[in-house]
């Protein structure tokens, strides 16, 4: 049996709303232990607080969350030690969104401490494996969604992207991952990492299913300033537009160099496929995308150092014990709360917006920013969507990049341009390298979620990438 | 380059962070590196360049001035590592 899809579960739960939740119940108990994909799993019971559970568009959808958003009674640690005990007291708009949809939750996934990393191992819970190759890991920083959904512990799930962290795993774990326009929704309750870039997206095994989702988590919302009041247009009736007359640009830039060879064979192959289906691609450079990460690691950076400091050990969050005073209650709360990556970028984003620096580094990153809009929103004039790979390689193995910092960092580097702008973008599978998946990114203009998922649609339905499942994770369940 | 560990330590200092003797010449080594690699940015010419905040161009929005959920003190407070009589406690300040 192929693993099933929203709408077949949908159907389903209008009649067994307990048969299907159970058997992703089932499941977690029975893998999760393999993969460490879940922080928090909830209980017979716990779920049902949700106050819509049952009716709504997504009615009886089972879901889990990244451990980001946080849940109201419901443990949301970050992936840190700093808030492993932390109880929120609300739901973030999308847990609440989604719940009034009709959404019951399963649990909350493991993701990179405060969503920094790029392989789920900066987790204070321990690293995610991936499903396709337990040696290796799943992307990050929403490891534990796309390891999730791979395994089908869950049907989707939902994650944040503020340098590829929705895009960069999906591919890793061959499943389907969805980034919307920034402001598109909203990140009340979804703590911050770097406000400008973060954005709340979803992690699913078809663009179908992720439209399904995105209908239902998309709008405004008054208590998130930067959330956009723009109607939410009907993503799965787009779905039927499919491809054909789209001018698609390949990023050029993005075979380079540091493409692994048969990755790149690959996403020739899909950007084909595309082309049968009828789009006409073309060529595009974008002259400043290969500033994209160096831009990135100056202003990301400064934003999480000016977000984290509010963990001070006093209102909420890890307290050191027997701090001498205030100030070293605030030091060693924070020393020993926070990992080793969060440090260092705390540190690094302190540096650069200090006295003498700001402008040799902040305002400067902020102006190459602009231009890597301009260089998008340029190329948006001559075509409709950009096309390239969402990696550079296919999973690398656990300890392979923790060493290195900017190793780690250049994994992001087809990614992070797209936060930087502001876009829409969705990484699909297109294939295999060695038994590992590789990701297809489409990106769109501003607000042009429905194209690119119009076009994702069409690519699976002449691809059979998405419904490949990791060798022994199989769902027979039919 | 490398930051030495004064400087290290300063940074510390602003970021309220406690970096271990051991660390600094680590975190030294790794902040230069990383300080290095973003340098590329001088690469670009962007004299006459407006620098952006925000990808969205937003103006910031008003809401009505009524009043809206109320402020559960007990609920908050149970998140908080020490409390009394609906305070926040912290070690002493005043002597």
């Amino acid at each position: 049996m192929k693993p099933r899809g929203v709408p077949v579960l949908l159907e389903g739960a209008k009649s067994r709303p307990q048969a299907i939740l159970s058997h992703y119940r089932e499941r977690i108990r029975t893998f999760n232990s393999r993969i460490n994909a879940f922080i928090t799993v909830l209980a017979e019971g716990e779920a049902d607080r949700m106050p819509h559970a049952g009716g709504g568009i997504l009615g009886g959808l089972p879901i889990a969350h990244k451990d980001i958003f946080v849940t109201r009674d419901v443990r949301t640690t970050c992936g840190s030690r700093m808030l492993a005990d932390f109880v929120p007291p609300y739901d973030a708009a999308v847990v609440e969104r989604l719940a009034h949809a009709g959404c019951t939750l399963l649990g909350k996934t493991n993701m990179d401490e405060f969503a920094m990393g790029s392989s789920n191992e900066t987790s204070y819970f321990g690293p995610v494996r991936n499903p396709w190759d337990l040696e290796r890991v799943p992307g990050g920083s929403s490891g534990g969604s796309a390891a999730a959904v791979a395994a089908g512990l869950a049907p989707v799930a939902t994650g944040t992207d503020t340098g590829g962290s929705i895009r960069q795993p999906a591919a890793l774990c061959g499943i389907t991952g969805f980034k919307p326009t920034y402001g598109r929704v909203s990140r009340f309750g979804m703590i911050a990492f770097a406000s400008s870039l973060d954005q709340a997206g979803i992690l699913a095994r078809s663009a179908e299913d992720v439209a399904w989702t995105l209908r239902a988590m998309a709008g405004h919302d008054p208590r998130d300033s930067t959330s956009v009041a723009r109607p939410v247009p009907d993503y799965v009736e787009a779905l039927g537009q499919g491809v054909r007359g789209r001018r698609i640009g390949v990023l050029e830039n993005c075979f380079d160099t540091g493409l692994d060879p048969q990755v790149g064979e690959r996403i020739r192959d899909a950007l084909r496929v595309l082309e049968r289906l009828g789009a006409t691609l073309c060529d595009v450079r974008l002259p400043h995308l290969s500033l994209s990460v160096p831009a990135y690691y100056v202003l990301a950076p400064a934003e999480c150092s000016s977000n984290l400091a509010r963990y001070d050990g006093v209102r909420f969050g890890y307290r050191a014990p027997g701090a001498r005073d205030l100030a070293d209650l605030y030091r060693r709360s924070r020393s020993e709360g926070f990992g080793l990556e969060v440090q260092r970028r705390i540190l690094t984003g302190t540096y650069v917006l200090s006295h003498g620096y700001y402008d040799a580094y902040y305002l400067k990153a902020q102006r190459v920013r602009r231009l890597i809009r301009e260089d998008f929103l340029r190329a948006f004039k001559t075509v409709d969507i950009l096309a390239g790979p969402t990696t550079p390689t296919p999973a690398f193995r656990l300890g392979e990049k923790t060493e290195d910092p900017l190793t780690m960092y250049l994994n992001d580097i087809y990614t992070i341009g797209v936060n930087l702008a502001g876009l829409p973008a969705l990484s699909t599978p297109a294939g295999l390298v060695d038994g590992l998946p590789v990701g297809l990114q489409l990106i769109g203009g501003d607000f042009e979620e429905a194209l690119i998922l119009a076009a994702a649609h069409a690519f699976q339905g002449a691809t059979e990438w998405h419904r490949l499942e990791p060798p022994g994770f199989e769902d027979s369940e039919s | 380059m490398i930051l030495a560990r004064d400087q290290i330590e300063r940074l510390a200092a602003l970021a309220s962070l406690e970096v271990g003797e051991e660390d600094a010449g680590r975190l030294g080594h790794e902040l230069a590196r990383i300080l290095d690699f973003v340098r590329e940015l001088d690469t670009a010419v962007t004299d006459d360049i407006e620098p952006l905040t925000h990808p969205l161009e937003l103006s910031q929005s008003l809401r009505s001035d009524c009043v809206g959920e109320p402020v559960d003190r007990d609920r908050f407070q149970r998140d908080a590592p020490q409390t009394e009589a609906g305070y926040y406690l912290v070690p002493r300040v005043i002597e």
